[in-house]
Order: structure tokens, then C-alpha cells, then sequence
């Protein structure tokens, strides 16, 4: 019996240092060729700490899928008019007639001759990604993206929006950043940055993802959106739109005017393959420089030579940003010049490397905690929690006397444990998480006080200690598991539905709970059994 | 030392005190929560996740004086600002800044620029932006939110109906969810009554507590059944009575140090997890009043009127063969 005991013993002991690495790692042990971290770090570096202790950001993204599905349709609406050109097929406009539904193209005024041409050019070559409606009779003919073309599309949007996402934030040099999908609503994204202090950076750099296209200017500068809309007999045609901005290469000024732009970019964000920061050699000012892709530069080349003289409208998130003379055909490298400033020069730059977001993004949710709350709340539920063991452990002591240490031994290891399972899982510890701790400790000396309790009784009852003893913990354990279970069950749903600092409540409270079941019945029945085997016959246990 | 020996304490003749006490509170509470729900539209006061909104949380080097924060505000033309002081043993000379709920997604973070940069603009040198936290919620993740907290509540509450059925028999558990759908009244009902703020983390405590009020439950249940398996000649009320008084001292014990530690979170934890802690103490002291003057005295009610239906019912120990 003896041998037996010592062997548990060593268990033990071998688990109260294997979880003690778990929380402080093996960093700090100075080897040879290792320089030793302090314990502090030791500690910080594998227990990681979330938001609202150590500080940062946390933003709930949408993405403006429509705009991603406005882009395609518009791409549709151009290719259409070409297709219908090259093929000598009359027709008077084709476009998107509703704003709020750009899944829809309209082809009107095709002639009932050419009605079945058109209907065969266009099963021809998009029915695979729309449902064309329209016999011709009435020269109208309509096109709607499927739904799973459209949902494919969405879905792609939010994963292509996630990795620009991921490069831009790499340039904060944040540690850790988690960008991911967010569960509860469809095409949202959950961007939490540790240890960043100012939430405008970062918006910033998220915000200036606004895509980035090329124009036909139609006319302008005007001054204001009626002297626009004048100038084209009243309102703006369907295939046309009136954009902000300010052209100060072409007028000189930076006020603000109203251009009308052909509605179709001619190159969009996604054509840009690479781009840089340079100086133009004549006029010393600022410029980027920038290459396209194969087949945008081919489509740019043929606009270009077609369009001599005319200008076009470099848009930046919905604002014209610099208007150029197409002064001779540009096939897929050419420069943008501008007022631009250093900053200005290299964010442009960087967001066309990246490319840009295939759609804009809005803010639903946006929780931010400075570092100096985050060390508060640190040192209040380390207070909180310090105060709350030591005030178990000695209640225990005085009520139960000897056995009160065996309860206070298996509350340490707990502790140790829970802490450990921290460690090694990479678990998140949260402020709640510190509370879900101190909730372990309570909790954990119910399953002592529950055997403790049976103990007594049985003692009462007049049973000699080592049968006590085995009566205590036999009958007290299925209640432990009873009450273990239903309170690991609440914990698992909180975990499921919780979001970050309840999510961390539900681990600490889990890993509590089932670090007790190791230790109050494992350990205290050892240190009773090495206890009743130190005492003389007929002594009594001190409980 | 010990503080419950031989209790012996007729607890069914108590049920109709027990009956008062409970419904004298969760009539408060339930009264509180028709007052508020008629005043703002939600039973209970709704933290800044569910009501949607800006709050700002500022730590500043001196204490700050509010009507001059307030000054501030106005001039930099933020309207609706709710500015409370929110003192904590760790950090004095913190302000809490609110603004409504901004419907519209796209101008969601005005209001915390504003905020910031009117404070920035008087106060420069008395803050920086590692003092600050900010919680902007929007309007869609607010529903989201309060969807899921009921999402997790009824799943909870299902699911230990569903665990103490299969453990017990089902009066077991119906008697069990009843206990512990007055204990989440009567705790929402404070909530109302002292005008406190249900934020996530609340939702978090409740549905510890429902966790926690149902092992206080089931202990008892384990023991009358225990009982029963032992002597089928003593009446049901007769063996709840003696499990109750032989459950005692665990039951106070436990709670008791539980109880205790949730006090050292409500006193040292920080004002982030008040309304956290406050739930639970009070949970855990209804919790664990419930088992004995609730779902204890079901479980005998039960039975008696079972009786008058002619039925005779004799709560069997358990569904599993005696050992």
C-alpha cells in the first residue's frame, strides 16, 4: 500500500510540474546557447490575454456586397453593348434600370428584325450566368444574374475583402491580428487588432480601401450637381453618373465640383498589377506609377487610341480624385499625376499593390480599450480573485480543521491546473475569464465540502475513519458529477453563443471544473490515505 | 467547529412563507419591469450591447469636473450626451460618456470622434488614449446580440429539462426548472429594481447561475432520492423534510463560500464587471433558497394532488435497478 501511495504521490507531483511549464513555459530556463526571458514574460508571453486586458480594437465589418455585384453587372452592361455593336445588331440603350437591384440588365429598342439574333447572341454567351427573359416582340429583352452566380460572387467578395483586409493590417506590425468571418450575420468580419491604441489609424487604412477606377469624363467641371444635370438636358442619363471631386490638374483649384462620368470604368481596381511611388522628371512633382494586367491593359489601349484628347477621371472611393488628357494611347503602364503628398503618394500606391477591396466596407460594431484600462482591469481581478482564495482557504482551515489543508492543497493544484490548461491550449484569458477563476474556486470546494460533509456523517454514524472515509467519497461522487455536468453544459452553450470576453468566462469556468474532478476526488483521497496511513490505531482524523 | 448539527427543521410547514417571500419579490420585480417597459419600451435597463449606442469611458489625471465636460460637449454641438462619473476603487476620475443609438451604419463612429476630439480639444493634457475604452454598437449587431442571449437562455433552460429527465424522473425536472425560472425572475427583477444595466456579461452570469441553482437542486434531489430508496415506509413529506435538514450544511457551506467569492468580485472586481457580480450574489442567494422552498415543496405538491386525483403517486427512487 505504501509503494502505491508513494507512486501516486509522484503523479502528482509530476502533473503539478507539468502544468506549472504550461503556464510559464520553459523560456526562462537558461540552457546553453538561450538567453532566459524574465518569469513576467514568461508568463505574458503564454497565457495570451484578450482585449480588454491587454488593449486594442475590435470592429465588426460589413461588406457592401451589392457594389461587388453592381461592378459585374456593369462589366455585363459594356460587353453587351460591344458584342451588340460588333455584330451590327441595332438597339437603343442597354442598362441597369433599378439602383436597388443591380443583379438586373435591360437591353431595350432592338428591332422585331434583329430580335432573334439578339436573343441567340445573348443565350449565346451569358446565359450560363444569367436568366434572359424577353421574347423581342416589344424589343425588350432582360437579364438577371442567377442567384448562385450571385451568391458565388458575394461569398468570393467577403474572402477576397478578409485577405485585403489581412495585408493592409500587417502594416500596423500587430501581433496576432484575428481576421476572420464573423458567425451571426451573413457577409461580416470580425477584425481584432491586440495592443493597438488608436482606432482612427486603423480605420484609416481600412477605410482608404475604397475601390479605385478609371472614367470617361462625358463633361465638367460644373459647379454644382444643377449646373450638371443642366448640362445634359435635365437629368443624367442612365449610363452616366454625376461624382464629386476635384480635378486640380485641369481647373488649378481644389474646390470641390461635379463632373459626369460615364457610369462603366474603363479600368477598375482589380485590373492594377502593380504600382509605385515615383517623381515625374519634368515637373518634379509626385506621381504613381502603375502596370495593369494583360487583358485590362489590352482593353485600356483600345480605349486610349480611340479617345485622343479627351478626358478621363482617375475615382477614388466614390470621389474623382485627378482628371488627365489622354494625350496618346497608353497600353498597361502609364502614370497618374497629382498634387498628391508623400502619404498620399504611398497609400495609393500600397492600396493598388494590394488591390482594392472588391467592395466597400461599413461599420456595424466598434469596441475599443486603452491600455491603461486593460493593466485596471488586470489588477482588479487579480485583487478580486486573491482575496476570494485566501478567504476560502482559511474558512476551510478553521472549519475543517486538518483535512481544511487537504482541501486547500487541491483548491492550489486546481489552480495550477486551470491555469496550465490556459497555457497549453492558447486559450484566451478575458476579464470574465478571471471571474470564471474565481467562480472555479467557490465552486471547486463544493465537491471538498460535499465530501467532507458525507465524512462527518458517516463518523457520527460510528464507522471507523478508513471506512468513513471510502464512504464519503463513494456516495458523494455521483452529486459531483451531477453538478459538474450541468454546469460544464451551461459553460458549453455560453461558449457556442458567447462572443470574445464571455467566450473566455466559458473556458476558464470549463477547465475549472474539470481540474476539480481531478483533484477534489484524485488528490484529497490520496492525502487522506497517506493520512490515515501515518495515523496509530483509533486516532481520529482531524475533519 | 460545526454549525448544523442535528437540524431538524419542519421545512414543508414553512412553504407558505416561502410562498410570500418569493412572490412579494418577484411581484416587484415583475411590477418594476411593466413600469419600465411602458417608459422606454424594454422591461429592464439594457446595456450598451443590446440598446445599441456609443459610450465612451474616459480616465482622466484629475477628477473631472462634468458640467464643464458638459460645456464641452454642447460647444462641439453633440446633442443627447449622458455623462455620469464612474468611479472605481482602481481608477478614480473616470467619466462615462453616452450617446443614443445612431441608426444609420454608415455615420456610426461620428459619434465617437466627436466625442474624442471635443475632449482632446479642452482636455489635451489630462488624458491619452491608453486611458480611453470606447463600445460602439450599431443597430444590427445590437439584434444580433439580443438574439443570441435569448438564443442561449431557452437552449440552457432546455437543455437541463432535458439532462434532469434523464437522470431523474421528469417532476424532477419540471420541479427544477421551476426553481430556476424563478431564480432568473426574481434576479432580472433586481436588475429593474436598482436600475442596473443587462449587458452580455449578465447574460453570461445568468446562465451560470441557472447552471449553478440547478446542482444546489439536484443535491437535494439526489438525497430524497437516496431516501427513498431507503425506507419506502416514511411519507414523502416526512423524507423531503430529512434530506433537506441533512443536505443543510453542505448547501450553506457551499453557497456560503461561493457566495463569498462572488462578494470579493463585486467589491474588488471593477465597475466592468459589476452588473456581472451583482447577478450573481444575487443568484446565489435565491439559488439556493430555491431548492429548498421551491422545488423541494413542488415535488411533495405534486404528489398530493396526484392523491386527490385519485392516483396514488410514489416517487420512485430512480428509472435505474436498485444496486
Amino acid at each position: 500500500m505504501n509503494k502505491n501511495l508513494n507512486q501516486k504521490l509522484a503523479l502528482i507531483f509530476a502533473v503539478l510540474v507539468v502544468f506549472i511549464l504550461g503556464i510559464i513555459g520553459v523560456s526562462w530556463v537558461p540552457w546553453p546557447g538561450h538567453t532566459p526571458t524574465s518569469l513576467a514574460k514568461a508568463f505574458t508571453d503564454r497565457i495570451h490575454l484578450g482585449l480588454d486586458l491587454q488593449g486594442g480594437v475590435h470592429l465588426i465589418l460589413k461588406v457592401k456586397v451589392g457594389e461587388a455585384v453592381a461592378t459585374e453587372t456593369d462589366n455585363t452592361v459594356g460587353r453587351i453593348q460591344q458584342d451588340l455593336k460588333t455584330a451590327n445588331l441595332g438597339f437603343t440603350q442597354v442598362y441597369k434600370p433599378d439602383p436597388t437591384k443591380p443583379e438586373l440588365v435591360k437591353v431595350e429598342g432592338v428591332t422585331p428584325a434583329n430580335a432573334s439574333a439578339v436573343r441567340s447572341a445573348l443565350d449565346n454567351k451569358y446565359s450560363n450566368e444569367y436568366d434572359i427573359a424577353g421574347s423581342g416582340t416589344d424589343g425588350i429583352f432582360t437579364l438577371t444574374m442567377k442567384p448562385s452566380i450571385e451568391s458565388a460572387l458575394e461569398e468570393k467578395t467577403v474572402q477576397q475583402a478578409i485577405e485585403t483586409i489581412r495585408d493592409r493590417v500587417d502594416s500596423l506590425g500587430v501581433s496576432e491580428p484575428v481576421i476572420d468571418e464573423y458567425g451571426l450575420g451573413k457577409y461580416e468580419i470580425l477584425v481584432e487588432l491586440p495592443g493597438v491604441d488608436d482606432t482612427d489609424r486603423v480605420k484609416g487604412l481600412l477605410n482608404n480601401t475604397a475601390r479605385l477606377e478609371i472614367h470617361a469624363v462625358v463633361g465638367g467641371p460644373y459647379k454644382d450637381e444643377q449646373e450638371a444635370a443642366a448640362s445634359t438636358g435635365g437629368s443624367i442619363p442612365p449610363d452616366e453618373e454625376m461624382v464629386h471631386g476635384s480635378g486640380n490638374m485641369a481647373t488649378g483649384s481644389d474646390a470641390d465640383a461635379v463632373y459626369v462620368l460615364r457610369r462603366v470604368a474603363v479600368v477598375s481596381g482589380t485590373n492594377f498589377r502593380s504600382a509605385d511611388p515615383g517623381t515625374d522628371s519634368n515637373t518634379n512633382q509626385r506621381t504613381v506609377h502603375f502596370t495593369l494586367t494583360n487583358e485590362a491593359g489590352d482593353k485600356f489601349y483600345d480605349y486610349t487610341s480611340k479617345n485622343i484628347n479627351t478626358s478621363m477621371a482617375i475615382v477614388m472611393g466614390g470621389h474623382v480624385k485627378e482628371v488627365a488628357n489622354i494625350e496618346g494611347p497608353i497600353r498597361d503602364s502609364g502614370e497618374i499625376r497629382g498634387s498628391f503628398s508623400e502619404d498620399e503618394v504611398a497609400t495609393l500606391s500600397k492600396l493598388l499593390r494590394t488591390g482594392a477591396l472588391p467592395a466597400s466596407l461599413e461599420y456595424l460594431e466598434d469596441r475599443s480599450v486603452g491600455a491603461s484600462l486593460g493593466a485596471d482591469s488586470i489588477r482588479q481581478g487579480v485583487t478580486a480573485a486573491v482575496v476570494g482564495v485566501l478567504v476560502v482557504m482559511g474558512f476551510m482551515l478553521v472549519y475543517y480543521k486538518g483535512s481544511g489543508i487537504n482541501a486547500d492543497l487541491a483548491l492550489f493544484l486546481n489552480l495550477v491546473i486551470l491555469l496550465g490548461f490556459m497555457g497549453f491550449s492558447g486559450a484566451t484569458l478575458t476579464l470574465p475569464g478571471i471571474a470564471g477563476v474565481i467562480l472555479t474556486i467557490g465552486m471547486g470546494v463544493d465537491s471538498n465540502v460535499l465530501i467532507f460533509e458525507r465524512i462527518r456523517e458517516e463518523i457520527r454514524a460510528g464507522k471507523a475513519a478508513a471506512a468513513a472515509v471510502d464512504q464519503g467519497f463513494g456516495h458523494a461522487w455521483v452529486t459531483i458529477i451531477d453538478t459538474h455536468v450541468t454546469t460544464i453544459v451551461s459553460a458549453a452553450i455560453l461558449f457556442v453563443v458567447g462572443s470574445g470576453p464571455v467566450k473566455g468566462f466559458a473556458i476558464t469556468l470549463t477547465f475549472g471544473l474539470l481540474a476539480n474532478l481531478f483533484t477534489a476526488v484524485y488528490v484529497s483521497r490520496l492525502i487522506f490515505d497517506w493520512h490515515l496511513g501515518s495515523l496509530k490505531s483509533g486516532e481520529p482524523i482531524s475533519i | 467547529m460545526e454549525l448544523f448539527r442535528g437540524v431538524n427543521i419542519d421545512w414543508l410547514r414553512l412553504k407558505w412563507a416561502f410562498l410570500g417571500f418569493s412572490l412579494l419579490f418577484s411581484v416587484a420585480g415583475i411590477v418594476k419591469m411593466a413600469i419600465l417597459w411602458s417608459a422606454t419600451g424594454n422591461p429592464v435597463p439594457l446595456g450598451v450591447d443590446f440598446r445599441g449606442g456609443t459610450e465612451v469611458q474616459v480616465q482622466f489625471q484629475n477628477a473631472p469636473d462634468i458640467t464643464a465636460i458638459r460645456q464641452a460637449m454642447d460647444a462641439a454641438g453633440i446633442r443627447d450626451a449622458k455623462i455620469q462619473p464612474y468611479n472605481t476603487t482602481a481608477g478614480p476620475n473616470q467619466v462615462l460618456i453616452s450617446l443614443p443609438e445612431e441608426l444609420n451604419e454608415g455615420a456610426l463612429d461620428a459619434g465617437r470622434q466627436q466625442v474624442v476630439s471635443a475632449l482632446h480639444a479642452h482636455y489635451a493634457n489630462q488624458f491619452n488614449d491608453s486611458g480611453v475604452k470606447v463600445d460602439v454598437v450599431g443597430p444590427t449587431v445590437g439584434k444580433q446580440l439580443e438574439t443570441q442571449a435569448w438564443r442561449a437562455v431557452l437552449v440552457s433552460l432546455l437543455g437541463m429539462l432535458v439532462y434532469l429527465w434523464f437522470r431523474f424522473q421528469l417532476i424532477y425536472g419540471v420541479a427544477a426548472v421551476v426553481a430556476v425560472f424563478h431564480d432568473t425572475l426574481i434576479t432580472v427583477g433586481f436588475f429593474a429594481l436598482t436600475g442596473q444595466e443587462i449587458s452580455l456579461t449578465v447574460i453570461a452570469a445568468i446562465l451560470t447561475l441557472v447552471g449553478y441553482s440547478m446542482n444546489d437542486t439536484i443535491v437535494v434531489f439526489d438525497r430524497i432520492r437516496e431516501n427513498l430508496r431507503m425506507s419506502r415506509r416514511e411519507s414523502l413529506p416526512d423524507v423531503v423534510n430529512r434530506s433537506i435538514n441533512q443536505t443543510l450544511s453542505r448547501t450553506v457551506l457551499t453557497s456560503g463560500l461561493t457566495f463569498l467569492t462572488v462578494l470579493s468580485l463585486y467589491i474588488f472586481g471593477g465597475q466592468v464587471l459589476r452588473g456581472f457580480s451583482f447577478a450573481l450574489v444575487v443568484g446565489i442567494l435565491i439559488g439556493t433558497y430555491s431548492s429548498i422552498a421551491v422545488a423541494a415543496p413542488m415535488l411533495v405538491a405534486w404528489q398530493q394532488w396526484r392523491a386527490t386525483q385519485g392516483k396514488v403517486a410514489v416517487l420512485p427512487a430512480a428509472k435505474r435497478p436498485r444496486a
